[in-house]
């Protein structure tokens, strides 16, 4: 067997269209993971709730996503579709690995820009909006960076609860024309297509805004 | 009232927990076997995969660090699940060689935490001090010689933390090999599911005993990482207790 461009071209359209919801999950996916990541990491801070959230966000580090998509799916009733389903529990299990990239920035932040926050008698919300979160996250930007890229090869793992992304659509339609062998060629293809670029996209956006 | 019923619930909760356990936990085990042995061969595979190519990235041929370059982009752009659904399910597609499906997981998880464990292991070896290998030329040190008692021992320390991230995320990452038919972990959940119904019991059991691994991970990887520090007569926490300090920030997954 060869391989056959005709086919190829004939369900690019059906990739296409597979890679477009699977950009949509890690794009909104990862909006929640930053926005949740963060919260978790100023939550880990409190004396007790810090170290409830800190239980319940380093279970959900330690287990795999595909047993927590599946576990989520099975609980939300069915009115649910499984796109929301997919980028909630991405955005919640990548924000537990965000929470602690932020936690490192929030810990590398010099104990001297604490020290003047006290001596000037700045306001809490001052200190984190104005001193402390801005050096935190300008340092953090390349492990964030890493974890959009992670995020995005993670999401064919949304095949398991039936929504429609890259991967579900290369095995819907590699099925039907007994040609899974290109395919899933394609699959890999256009993920490199996409993450390599985004990769090198990061590494400029870093060398602009990132503190060294 | 409230709080008699809340004890209620929550003691038919505890007890329906203990009755789906003590049933279904011979196939629970029967898959935690495949969830060991898929962890254990991709983590030995993609060992060796690591310290070949990431070894090849740090000669001063140019031919063997394209290869080493080609390897690495091209693995870590594929999500490893595509690769594993490529060789179980495409590569019989076109050939006449099929994949047991435990060796297609194995094989697929093994290069794709290679590609990772290459850079590690590159980074490491580019992080021994320079005048280290000055005084393995200055010595007259073949290359073997020079990367076997010089350069390697030092580089395996540095790059020991990341590997254990990068196993204990390998862990995680073989719950996807039941999507291809291996029998692991997250099959018998499905199979409980099926079964019984019952959803939290059957899936919340399983994410239990991945969190449980994960731990026995970090533990031994934490042994291992003392026995490097103390062969190179660096300082680490003493003690048994030590080993449970919490866990150090994860790295990997993410590690472009």
């Amino acid at each position: 067997m060869v391989w056959d461009w005709e086919f190829t071209g004939q369900v690019l359209p059906d990739l296409a269209s597979g890679l477009w919801v699977t950009v949509q999950a890690t794009v909104f996916g990862y909006a929640i993971a930053l926005v949740l990541g963060l919260a978790v990491a100023l939550l880990r801070r409190l004396p007790v709730i810090g170290t409830l959230v800190f239980a319940v966000f380093e279970f959900i580090r330690s287990t795999p996503l595909l047993v927590q998509l599946v576990f989520v799916f099975f609980l939300v009733p069915g009115a649910v579709a499984p796109l929301t389903v997919g980028i909630l529990v991405l955005g919640v299990h990548y924000s537990a690995y965000t929470a602690e990239v932020y936690r490192s920035g929030i810990e590398g932040v010099q104990k001297g820009q604490w020290e003047a926050c006290r001596a000037l008698s700045l306001p809490a919300h001052r200190v984190w909006g104005a001193v402390i979160l801005p050096q935190a996250i300008r340092k953090v930007i390349p492990p964030l960076g890493n974890y959009l890229i992670a995020m995005f090869k993670d999401t064919p793992l949304l095949f398991a609860i039936a929504v429609p992304e890259l991967l579900s659509q290369a095995q819907r339609v590699g099925g039907q024309y007994f040609r899974v062998f290109e395919a899933m060629t394609m699959v890999g293809l256009l993920f490199i297509l996409v993450s390599v670029p985004s990769a090198i996209l990061i590494r400029r956006l870093e060398r602009r805004y990132a503190a060294v | 009232m409230d709080v008699v019923l809340w004890a209620q619930t929550a003691w038919d909760w505890a007890v329906g927990a203990v009755e789906f356990i003590g049933t279904r936990f011979p196939s629970y085990l029967e898959g935690a076997k495949f969830t060991v042995l898929a962890t254990l061969g991709g983590a030995a595979l993609g060992f060796v995969l690591a310290m070949v190519i990431g070894i090849a990235g740090t000669t001063r041929s140019r031919a063997l660090r394209a290869v080493a370059t080609v390897y690495t982009e091209t693995f870590r752009g594929v999500s490893a699940l595509v690769l594993m659904f490529w060789a179980a399910f495409a590569i019989p597609n076109v050939t006449s060689f099929t994949f047991e499906p435990l060796t297609a997981g194995i094989v697929a998880l093994g290069v794709n935490i290679g590609a990772y464990g290459a850079e590690v292991v590159r980074a490491a070896i580019n992080a021994v001090p320079r005048s280290q290998v000055e005084a393995t030329i200055a010595l007259n040190m073949t290359w073997t010689r020079r990367m076997w008692s010089v350069i390697l021992p030092q580089a395996w320390a540095q790059m020991l933390p990341t590997f254990g991230n990068l196993v204990i995320e390998l862990m995680k990452a073989t719950a996807v090999i039941s999507l291809i038919g291996v029998t692991d972990i997250m099959w018998s959940a499905d199979l409980a599911r099926s079964s019984t119904f019952e959803t939290v019991y059957a899936y919340g059991w399983a994410l239990v005993m991945y969190f449980v691994f994960a731990q026995i991970l970090v533990f031994l990887m934490r042994l291992l990482e003392r026995h490097a520090n103390r062969r190179l007569g660096r300082a680490s926490g003493t003690g048994f207790w030590s080993l449970l300090r919490p866990p150090s920030i994860t790295t990997a997954g993410g590690a472009r």
